[in-house]
């Protein structure tokens, strides 16, 4: 089951945490992945871990004709079709709403929601042609249940999924399907930083009582980009330890 | 018939599954031969496939009927 093999995947923010677990379990089921991302030895490092299958096209999402040409850039580097799309970069400018400078709106709306609307845009193309195609956008729990001091993080992550339901609707008919992975709390350098006051807390508001890991998310990935989910589209998969159960 | 217009109409029938016989020259797309909103943007790249031309989306839009497509493609096509 969830056999990828001969398909070619193109993973934005593949030198994080989660994108990198990303690239990794869809590797580990034969895709053969494009890493992108902005910083070039992060995506190298990814790279060399994976050894064979891989290429990586580095890309500024916040810089729209870069954008627009990346699916073109990451087929010609892999000599194939982009199959599976995912979009998974994405930053964060937290700020309160009253102390919010549109620059701080517009760039998060800009590299989390715009640019994965033009990858889409600009993937769909191909997939259309070859009748098959998956895109994931990796969304946030915060994108449904807001989140104080995030309004434009959490803006672009629930147009993530607004976005993926209206895509999911048109092109469902030829074979493709849109879908969004929503992580809850996830292990990372950021929440390692975390006081075992704060950590507690956190942890009292999940009922695993335990944080997730970007292999979990990896997963879930996994899961929407094979074959055996081709009746799931349109839907978001929450991966938060039941933190909230939508 | 043009050679373009032979070629034109092939596409169209196969794509869009319907009778040689529907596909005439003042033939619309949606309203005569039953395509969708997705079907015409698939046809355009079809058309751009078969005849390596770019048909940019403000042509596209305008392309309505068999005529259309084979009128822009004789055009941009030269």
């Amino acid at each position: 089951m969830f056999d990828l093999t001969g398909k070619t995947a193109l993973v934005t923010g593949a030198s994080g945490g989660i994108g990198g677990a990303i690239a990794r379990a869809l590797h580990a089921q034969g895709a053969t992945v494009v890493l992108s991302g902005t910083r070039r030895e992060a995506l190298e490092a990814v790279a060399a871990d994976l050894q064979d299958l891989n290429y990586v096209v580095p890309c500024d999402l916040s810089d729209a004709d870069a954008v627009n040409g990346l699916v073109a850039a990451a087929e010609e580097a892999a000599g194939a079709g982009v199959d599976i799309l995912v979009n998974n970069a994405g930053l964060t400018r937290d700020q309160l709403a009253m102390r919010m400078k549109d620059d701080e709106w517009s760039r998060v709306l800009e590299v989390n929601l715009s640019a994965a609307f033009r990858l889409s845009r600009a993937a769909l193309k191909g997939m259309m042609k070859r009748r098959w195609g998956r895109i994931i956008s990796v969304t946030s729990i915060v994108g449904v249940t807001g989140n104080p001091g995030q309004a434009n993080y959490a803006a672009s992550k629930a147009g993530l999924i607004g976005m993926s339901k209206s895509l999911a609707g048109e092109v469902a008919p030829r074979g493709i399907t849109v879908n969004c992975v929503a992580p809850g709390f996830i292990t990372s350098p950021m929440t390692d930083a975390l006081s075992d006051a704060q950590k507690t807390r956190l942890l009292g508001a999940i009922p695993t009582g335990t944080m997730g890991r970007s292999e979990d998310i990896g997963a879930a990935v996994v899961y929407l980009a094979s074959a055996e989910a081709a009746y799931v589209t349109g839907q978001t998969l929450h991966v938060n330890g039941g933190m909230a159960m939508i | 018939m043009s050679d373009v217009a032979e070629r034109v109409k092939k596409i169209v029938v196969e794509h869009l599954g319907v009778e040689e016989s529907k596909v005439t020259e003042n033939a619309s797309f949606i309203d005569d031969l039953g395509a969708d909103s997705l079907d015409t943007v698939e046809l355009v790249m079809a058309f751009e496939e078969e005849f390596q031309c770019e048909i940019p989306d403000d042509a596209a839009e305008k392309i309505l009927t068999v005529k259309d497509a084979i009128a822009f493609i004789n055009e941009h096509t030269k």
